[in-house]
This record gives structure tokens, sequence and C-alpha cells, in this order.
């Protein structure tokens, strides 16, 4: 197959779509995955602290923490990633506070969401915006 | 993924009975997130840790689902209640089946 | 280096350190489990002193977040390889049926100093801790070598440095040393590559500017292996050095090539005076 530069030029376009389109997509798929926790009930503000850094010098490695004073459970999730889960956390009896922090993959920049279920029933969320630099050399 | 599967976990030996501590842990795991693929271009099959426990004295202190986006080498730092001498028990599951199992004690005053 | 040549290699240092934006060491200090105090800022050593006034740890070029993951074993995955290490250092292997243990009876806290002084010439050859590690496989343990940057071998060279961490680095660079130690230094001032870097043009000149959206540090090795959360595994100097000198878009020398072993040397020695961090937590 000969390529002119025109084909080429469509083909770079093709593929500039298809590398934005999972981060176009997954927004939804993060709503989906928090409609699926909540079934379907109302999500209010406050409540839920997340912890993230602003800027991340590599995405494969990003801490976060998350805290929700009487929550059952924290789902956290990574809107712009092909896949939003990241984690979920379920607190026992024994839980010393309703926190955690752990480390997670960020495919780029993006919002961080941390939906908590409270004791009774009701759902609170909070988001960061995360900016995943690429690197130097090392990128 | 079995081999070289190693966890680390920091509580303290000792407590009031009543306080809060805090625990962390570190385990060595690929996390291979099934998102990857190898050279010739073929996805490289999931294979995570998925589920991440924490008991005390039989008791739940956390339980954490873990999906593809937890870094490689999973580190979880959280809060536990001590009301009581006893033991924390800390188990990871693997998808290929395998469980990993660590415990340590403390003693509370 | 013609007029021309030398326009052309300051315009693609130009295109990749983009803007001399301020990204210079920060002000924070290192204590290790709130109880081991790192110098990681001191005064050249008098070799470099024409180059540098002080000299900086890369934990000083590195964002909050990065930065604690260093200050508690804890939190530092490279400790898991570490925990490793222990394990290999009472393993049998090889023809002799012996462990590292077998011969090391006092276990690996008696290397205490050994990486603040490596690489070291030994027997006439100048010796890495790799190398080390490997002649005594072979020698006293009848066991196959390790891999250069394999997991076993970092994971020992990670857990040997550990027992230096907090000591000053100090490699002598004078006697038999001294025509290892030169043939790195010149390996340091060579452009390499069609990008024509060297390794100063980047670790020296422009440290404390931004490569792309990273700081750039001035290359010191004195945390190796370190974890580097890019790869999330410990990476070896050589691997390091591999890694530059390929982005200058260059062939590159082999890991335990004479030409990385007289490199690490010289490169060590500009970090003589700043604390062993071994394992260390880079980006």
């Amino acid at each position: 197959m000969q390529l002119t530069r025109r084909d080429t030029l469509a083909l770079g376009l093709g593929a500039a779509a298809l590398t934005l389109l999972p981060f176009r997509a997954s927004a939804s798929l993060a709503d989906d995955k928090i409609a699926e926790f909540t079934g379907g009930a109302p999500v209010g503000e406050g409540g839920v602290t997340l912890t993230a850094p602003e800027i991340a010098e590599n995405g494969n490695t990003v801490p976060i923490g998350v805290e929700a004073p009487g929550a059952v459970s924290i789902m956290v999730l990574a809107a712009g990633n092909p896949r939003p889960e990241v984690a979920t956390f379920n607190f026992g009896p024994l839980a010393g506070a309703h926190s955690a922090s752990t480390r997670i993959r960020l495919a780029g920049t993006q919002d961080v969401i941390a939906v908590a279920k409270m004791a009774d029933g009701s759902f609170a969320k909070a988001s960061a915006t995360v900016k995943v630099t690429i690197g130097g050399c090392g990128g | 993924m079995a081999s070289g599967v190693k966890p680390r976990v920091k509580v303290p030996k000792k407590a009031s009975a009543g306080d809060t501590i805090t625990i962390k842990t570190l385990i060595s795991h690929k996390m291979e997130s099934g998102q990857r693929k190898d050279k010739s271009g073929n996805v490289i099959p999931r294979s995570i840790i998925n589920r991440f426990v924490c008991e005390f004295n039989g008791e739940t202190v956390i339980d954490v689902t873990l999906d593809p986006a937890i870094s490689t080498n999973p580190f979880f730092e959280f809060e536990a209640k001590v009301p009581e001498s006893g033991e924390f028990t800390f188990t990871w599951y693997d998808d290929d089946g395998d469980v990993y199992t660590t415990s340590k004690k403390i003693e509370a005053s | 280096m013609n007029a021309a040549k030398k326009l052309a290699s300051a315009i693609a240092l130009a295109a990749v350190v983009a803007t001399p934006a301020l990204a210079g060491p920060d002000d924070d200090n290192l204590m290790i489990n709130e109880e081991l105090n790192m110098v990681t800022e001191t005064a050249a050593p008098a070799h470099l002193q024409d180059a540098f006034d002080t000299i900086y740890s890369g934990w000083r070029f590195r964002t909050d977040e990065t930065q604690a993951l260093q200050i508690d074993d804890f939190e530092n995955p490279a400790m898991i390889f570490v925990d490793q290490a222990l394990e290999y250092f009472e393993t049998v292997d090889g023809t002799e049926g012996k462990s590292c243990s077998s011969c090391h009876e006092d276990g690996p806290e008696q290397f205490a100093g050994l990486s603040a002084t490596m690489p070291k010439v030994i027997g006439g050859k100048l010796t890495t801790m790799e190398d080390l590690l490997n002649a005594h496989r072979a020698k006293a343990m009848g066991a196959e070598p390790w891999k250069w940057s394999g997991p076993e071998m970092q994971a020992m060279v990670a857990l040997i440095g550990l027992q230096s961490r907090g000591m000053p680095m100090n490699v002598a660079i004078d006697g038999e040393a001294a025509p290892f130690w030169e043939k790195g230094k010149e390996m340091y001032y060579t452009r390499y590559g069609q990008l024509e870097l060297s390794c100063a043009n980047c670790h020296e000149d422009s440290y404390g500017m931004m490569i792309r959206a990273d700081h750039l540090s001035q290359g010191q090795i004195n945390g190796f292996p370190t974890y580097r959360l890019k790869q999330a595994k410990l990476i070896s100097k050589h691997n390091r050095f591999r890694g530059c000198i390929r982005d200058t878009r260059a062939h590159t020398f082999a890991e335990g090539s004479d030409e990385f072993r007289a490199l690490e040397l010289y490169v060590a020695s500009r970090s003589n005076g700043l604390s062993v961090e071994t394992p260390a937590v880079r980006q």
C-alpha cells in the first residue's frame, strides 16, 4: 500500500481520536460505577475528604487518602482511567477511623473521586484533580 | 505469582486498651492490570491481588476490594481499635487463588 | 567542536531543557524513621569545586509526595526487596552447599561502611558491589552469577547498601583508582548520541532546571539501587546510566561493562560527602 500525505494525516487523526476516546467515554463509566454503588440514590457533598497530590511525578504510584467519619464504605474511582474502579474500603466494627491511604495508578491528568456510603444509607462525594506529569528522560 | 510475594506490616507492639493505632501494610505483587500488551501485541492477562482484609481477634477492621488501578506492591495505611490484647491477622487474596497471610500480636494494658 | 556543531547541540539541549524555570533543590530535611538524619546537601568534594560549590541529593529535587516514600521504611517499597535479600542471604545455592551466611555469620550488618567506598580497585580491577557479589557466589558457593540488573542482584546490593545508610559516600579516586577515575571523568564530559549530550550538560550545567515536566537533579548515585516509581522496582546504577545515554539517542554501553564501571566510580566520587541513601525512592 502506498501512503499519501493525506492518508498519513488521516491515520494520525484517527489515532488521536482513539487516544482521546477512552478518556471521554470513561467519564460516564465513572458515573455508571457511582450509580451502581449508590443504587441511584442522590449523592451529597461534604462529609468526605479526599487527599491527593495536585501534581504527581509519576502516574504509576500516586498516594491518595480518604476519610469519611461514620462511613460504612468508601469507593474510589479514577474517572480518566480505561477502567475507573480503583478500590472500595469497607470498614468493620474495629476500624479506628473511617479513613485509609493507598497508592494508585492514573493513566493521565484526571479527576479522582471518592464516594462514601454512610451508616444511615446516605451517600456523599468528593473529588480532586491530579495532574500527572510526563517525565523528563526517565519518563 | 505465588513466588516471592512478601508481606510487610507495621503494628505497634503495645497499646492501651481502647486505643486507636495506625497500621501500615505493604506486599510485593506486580498487580498486572490486564491493560498492557506484550511485545507481540497480545494483552497480558490481569493478575492482581483483589482483596485485602485486616481482622483483630476475628473481628473486621477493614476489608478492601482492590481493582487493577492499585499500584504495584500494594500499600495500605489505616486505623484500628485495640479493645484488648490479641492478634491482628492480615490476608491478601490473589486472582490466581493464592492467599497470603501474616499476623502480629499486640499487648493491651 | 566547530561552531555549527556547537549551535546544533545547544539547540538540541534547548529543546529538552525547555525553560530555565526554577526547579532547584528544595529546603526539606531528610530524616528517616524519625531518627536517622541524612546529609542531602554539603560542600562539593575538592575535585568538583570548579563545577559546584554545593552538592545535593536527588531527594531534594522531588515532590513532597515522592520524598515521603523515603522517610519511613514502612512507606518505602524498596524494603520489600531488602526483606527478600535477607532470605537470599540465608539460602543455600551452588555446588558448595553454602549460603552467604555460611561464611558471613554475623549477617549483612558486618558490611556497614562497605558500600560507601564502592566501587574500588581490588586486585588491580575496578570492582563494583555487583562484581563482588558474583565473585563470592562463584568462588565460595559455586553458584551461577546473578544477572547485573536482575531482582536478586539488586535486592542484595540494596541490602548491603542499607548497612551504610547515613554514612558519607567516600570512594577513593587516587592511587590505583586514578586511571579508572580519569576514564570515567572523560566519559562524563563526552557528548553522546544524536542529541550530542554529555552527562554534564544536564546534571552539571542545567541541574535545577526543568527537563520537560521533570526537575533535573545533579545525577548523584548515593541512593542506588533506587526504587523508581516508573518501573516499580529496584533500578541499578548501570541501568540508569544506560537509560540516560540511550535518551541521547546513542548506542549505549552494556550494564557491567568496563566503561560503566569507570563512570560509576567517577559519578560516585561526585557524591562524596552526601549520605548513602540506599535504597532511595525516585519518580
